[in-house]
């Protein structure tokens, strides 16, 4: 990366008169529009050769962090390396060329991966059904309360409107209880990271609709009561979610529908490996359990038995009808769904079982390093799942620097910072998940760096809060850029 | 291993440092009832080799149909430029922006595609993308009731003419919050949404009204008429359009006296492949005025601490990682590298390249509307202008019709029987400046053996 | 140390009160809450005419980081709000006791019945925080 780039916008490139005119299509004569619906100014776009396109698109992606150039120890957000097999199958000219809405003579193939896709992921979390509709993990936690109030609904439990969540969730989960029309009861967590039974005893009753849980927890520790709370929330005629974001720290060791959850939402875009494309797309299919079956998004992805194999479908609200409804369009992110499936088959069975293990096996060995180095756990009894925390509370109190300080010196460094101030009950905390896919040497470089770091907040504490000083730009006016709103250019 | 690179003596090394006698011994704090049986419904690892034949496999399955279905999606040409960026790691594999220092690249091309798409669509601000058009409206819908405080219904009026699957989502997605969707009729005659359908809500408190262009039939609203009534009566105007079709008509903004307030659409045709329906992107404009109630991510151009021009997020306070329950949506991840695509798609096209575009769609779907309604047994159902899709009607059931063209590689429109039962055998057709005059002359050689053959059968 | 001025009074949630001359009350976040919130960016201030529930949510201040409701530790009408802040929301961050002010509501009962904290009480509570 070079501090020396700086690259001007698209629109200072632009010149009358200019054009990428060899991607135009040739000049034809449409039949007149309405005057009254005609555009009158041309829309401001820029006019510019197709080299100038290419040349600044280029630059600005060499601004970029991203797995393929740096290690991300990204907590909660699973950035592991995404196998370049899968975006070449995605993008095979059938593929990208099937209409959505193509007729099934044309879409056996298509739909046979997609089939296939339901089963294994329906295999690894121990549930019954799979949609593979919602297009991110918010969308698919939208899909799993939508479907646990259609199932109250439906028999006539019309009170049920309130959705337990621990104190230290993902954001998501509270936004899309109130999306969903229900209200969000918080309980808090224990100080070795269990959620606190007996707040959970008393906020479960007859308003309870469900729980929302990731497990391990957004702490990067297994919940170990998993049994006992689903015990309590069933006996209180609620129903248990799983927010799959740290599914990769269990995949083929612990099953959700194991553990009790009746819905759970899959980031594919984090265990499955699907990019995550500078913020999306991503895919959150849902899996369910018996009781929400008939509840699922449609389109679903049905086969039947016919003379010369089996034939598949899409199934729709005729097929489905007590079904929440359709979420998207069409199905989804249908071009993610095919990359999540290649990986799934790359994996296979036993491919599946080793993720869970090596990403443990990377989250605790650099968790041990890290205190060995001088770090402090956020919680030192417990063992850390796929990710752990350290909170720099001493450090801050000490020497004045922040885990924002720490996580913007690491860019200089050339590692991308940690999930900084999440969760918010932990002070000054990093939140680090360095992923299966890392090698062992990778880590250390990043154990050297931090170490390299504390030495600096001990010896020079002013020039940290600096930091970056290598990037292509240094800390940017977050208070400027929301007083001053600039958001597109004239 | 696949993906994983630790060697034997890697993994006894690093077990030293923890402490820990086995990988197996790092799960102990799980309960022993629920570790997992091994996974024997997934079928044992491919390599890659193996992997990408049988995906070239199944895609031969699926062959390359001549298409001519719509309906949301456009198979229009994408420069070989475009994906050969949007597939470079460092925008394909990069994270979500929230370190600024590291993310520019990212940042500043949605700063880029912002300033674009409100060009496009004549409204003053962007979001940096949502998932697909039809959630961008469910989204527009539930920013409306936060926006007009003054309207108590949360009745939004939505045309029959707006694409169906956009309303089913709109009904699945933000009643849960009360919101009430109301029908409009067509006019049976031009496939418009006539001022006069709306004469049963002129006395009714409307928070919005939700306008398609071009409509689900292709048909061309009176866009300036249905804005000014809509906003006589203090309701908000919300356009669900078509951004090829924007190089030609009056954008969003210029709607009627006081422009559109809320702008949504699928970006798709912007550099996407039809993809069996995703991932695309759902773009959305408004007016400055709104701006805190738009749901999604925003980028703006600020300083560094040298006072350097730089990209960052903002007004993150809106968002689900700040504001949780109270936010204006829950969306997190969102469509950011098709939002790539499309920066990318319209940087080449610009004004000229995409107005090309547009009117060779309307020229490719008005010869293919005069070729397939000069056979016998196939009229045009409306009578209104067009941009590139049109509603023909048919003298027997579509689904056979379709199935047989589709035996001759022919994907020849969407069945609107199930919508629009009112209409009879009816047939949405597409054509794009992707498909050529013999591609035309095909079809309607081909439709009219079927229509024959099953006449004389 | 946070400012806590004399002439007005508190409540926990970090608002402070105060009665003017006209008898409306005056109603602003506190030095503290200003000082925890950071650099403000936007303040959302309700519509005049609204009438405000005695611990209801009235108005939103906006930092980069976070965003926080306002509270009314007094049921009222709202009879004015700070126009200014919509341009200037630094004015809070400045001078959160007097530019800085929010709103004017019409109490609908006497201040001295809603459990507010007088400014040495209020003291004691950021004290022990």
């Amino acid at each position: 990366m070079s501090t020396s780039i700086r690259e001007p916008l698209i629109f200072d490139y632009s010149r009358t008169g200019r054009g990428a005119t060899a991607q135009w299509v040739a000049e034809e004569a449409a039949p007149a529009l309405p005057a009254a619906l005609r555009r009158v100014t041309p829309p401001a776009l820029p006019a510019a050769s197709e080299l100038a396109v290419v040349r600044h698109y280029t630059r600005l992606s060499q601004l970029n962090f991203s797995i393929d150039t740096h290690f991300y120890p990204l907590g909660s957000c699973t950035m592991k390396y995404n196998p370049k097999a899968c975006n070449s199958a995605a993008l095979l000219p059938e593929f990208t060329g099937r209409h959505p809405l193509a007729s099934e003579k044309h879409s056996q193939g298509f739909l046979r991966c997609m089939h296939e896709l339901q089963e294994m992921l329906q295999e690894v979390t121990g549930m019954q059904s799979v949609s593979l509709s919602p297009m991110a993990g918010a969308h698919g936690e939208f899909a799993g309360v939508a479907m646990i109030r259609a199932y109250h609904l439906a028999r006539g439990d019309v009170d049920r409107n309130e959705i337990i969540v621990p104190q230290a969730a993902h954001g998501t989960n509270p936004a899309t209880a109130t999306m969903c029309g229900c209200v969000v009861r918080e309980i808090s967590v224990n100080a070795d990271g269990d959620v606190n039974i007996d707040e959970l005893r008393a906020a479960v009753g007859p308003r309870t609709a469900g729980i929302m849980l990731t497990n391990p927890s957004t702490l990067g520790v297994f919940e170990r009561r998993i049994e006992e709370v689903a015990r309590l929330v069933h006996e209180a005629g609620g129903l248990l979610y799983y927010d799959g974001a740290n599914l990769n720290a269990i995949l083929g060791k612990v099953r959700p529908g194991d553990m009790g959850f009746d819905v759970i939402h899959m980031n594919l875009h984090k265990t499955f490996s699907t990019p995550h494309g500078g913020g999306g797309p991503g895919a959150g299919a849902v899996g369910v359990g018996p009781r929400l079956v008939p509840f699922l998004p449609v389109p679903l992805v049905g086969v039947e038995k016919r003379a010369g194999g089996e034939h598949f479908r899409l199934l729709t609200e005729a097929d489905r009808p007590q079904s929440i409804g359709r979420l998207t369009g069409f199905m989804g992110n249908a071009g993610v769904l095919l990359r999540a499936y290649v990986y799934m088959r790359m994996l296979g069975r036993e491919g599946m079982s080793r993720v869970g293990e090596y990403a443990t096996l990377n989250s605790n060995y650099l968790f041990a390093r890290l205190q060995k180095a001088g770090f402090e756990a956020a919680y030192p009894e417990r063992r850390a799942s796929h990710e752990f925390i350290l909170t720099l509370k001493r450090l801050a109190a000490e020497r004045g620097v922040t885990a924002m300080d720490v996580a913007k010196r690491l860019l200089d460094y050339g590692f991308h910072a940690p999930t900084t101030y999440f969760p918010l009950l932990v002070p000054e905390c990093l939140l680090i998940e360095p992923t299966e896919t890392e090698s062992k040497e990778t880590l250390d470089a990043f154990v050297t760096a931090m170490s390299e770091i504390l030495r600096e907040a001990a010896e020079k504490p002013e020039q940290l809060k600096g930091a970056p000083f290598t990037m292509p730009v240094r800390r940017l006016d977050d208070v400027r850029a929301a007083r001053e709103l600039d958001l597109v250019h004239r | 291993m696949p993906f994983i690179p630790h060697t034997e003596a890697d993994v006894s090394e690093m077990l030293a440092a923890i402490g820990a006698p086995s990988i197996d011994a790092l799960f102990d704090e799980i309960p022993a009832n629920l570790r997992a049986a091994p996974l024997a419904g997934i079928p044992p690892g491919l390599n890659e080799m193996q992997v990408m034949q049988l995906m070239r496999a199944r895609a031969r399955q699926d062959g390359l149909p001549l298409c001519f279905i719509g309906a949301g999606a456009y198979d229009h040409f994408i420069p070989s430029a475009v994906w050969a960026i949007v597939t470079r790691g460092e925008f394909y594999s990069a994270y979500t922006p929230y370190q600024a220092e590291a993310s520019q690249g990212t940042l500043q091309t949605i700063y880029e595609y912002q300033s674009m798409i409100a060009a496009l669509t004549g409204m003053e601000v962007s979001n940096a993308s949502l998932y697909d058009g039809a959630t961008a409206l469910a989204e527009a819908a539930l920013m409306a009731v936060r926006t007009n405080r003054k309207s108590k219904s949360a009745r939004i009026l939505v045309p029959r003419a707006v694409n169906p699957h956009y309303r089913a989502v709109c009904a699945s997605s933000a009643s849960q919050q009360g919101l009430k969707f109301e029908d409009v009729a067509y006019d049976p005659a031009s496939g418009q949404t006539a001022r006069s359908a709306l004469a049963a809500w002129d006395n009714e408190d409307v928070t919005a009204i939700v306008i398609q262009q071009p409509n689900f039939f292709g048909t061309l609203e009176d866009v300036d008429a249905l804005t000014d009534w809509a906003h006589a009566k203090g309701a908000l105007v919300i356009a669900s359009v078509n951004p090829t079709s924007l190089a030609l008509l009056k954008p969003p903004g210029q709607w009627g006296t006081k422009g559109a307030d809320i702008a949504v659409g699928d970006g798709q045709p912007l550099g996407c492949p039809l993809s069996s329906g995703g991932p695309y992107f759902g773009f959305m404009t408004t007016r400055m005025e709104y701006v805190r109630q738009m749901p999604g991510r925003i980028v703006g151009r600020t300083v560094d601490l040298e006072g350097r021009p730089g990209f960052a997020l903002t007004l993150q306070a809106r968002e689900q990682h700040i504001r949780r329950g109270k936010a204006t949506s829950n969306i997190c991840t969102n469509q950011g590298l098709l939002m790539v695509a499309g920066t990318l798609y319209t940087a080449l096209m610009g004004s000229e390249g995409l107005s090309r575009v547009a009117r060779a769609c309307m020229a490719r779907s008005d010869e293919l509307v005069k070729a397939l309604t000069a056979l016998p047994g196939v009229r045009a159902a409306f009578s209104g202008a067009r941009f590139h899709e049109a509603v023909l009607l048919l003298d027997r059931p579509v689904a056979p019709v379709l199935q047989a063209l589709a035996e001759r590689g022919i994907e020849g429109g969407f069945d609107l029987g199930k919508h629009y039962p009112e209409l009879g055998p009816a047939l949405l057709v597409c054509a794009t400046e992707t498909r050529s005059t013999d591609d035309i002359a095909l079809y309607a050689s081909t439709l009219r053996d079927i229509l024959q053959t099953a006449r004389t059968a | 140390m946070s400012n806590v001025p004399q002439d007005r009074l508190y409540a926990r949630s970090h608002e402070w009160v105060r009665e003017l001359a006209d008898g409306t009350i005056e109603l602003g976040i506190t030095d503290h809450a200003q000082h925890a919130l950071g650099d403000l960016v936007f303040v959302e201030v309700p519509e005049v005419g609204r009438e405000v529930a005695a611990g209801g949510a009235c108005a939103v201040v906006e930092s980069v980081k976070a965003a926080s409701d306002v509270y009314s530790p007094i049921a009222g009408t709202v009879v004015a709000v700070n126009e200014q802040l919509a341009a200037a929301p630094e004015q809070i961050n400045q001078d959160p006791y007097g530019a800085g002010w929010i709103m004017r509501l019409k109490a609908t009962a006497p201040l001295a019945g809603a459990g507010l904290l007088s400014p040495a009480e209020y003291a004691s509570v950021l004290a022990s925080n």
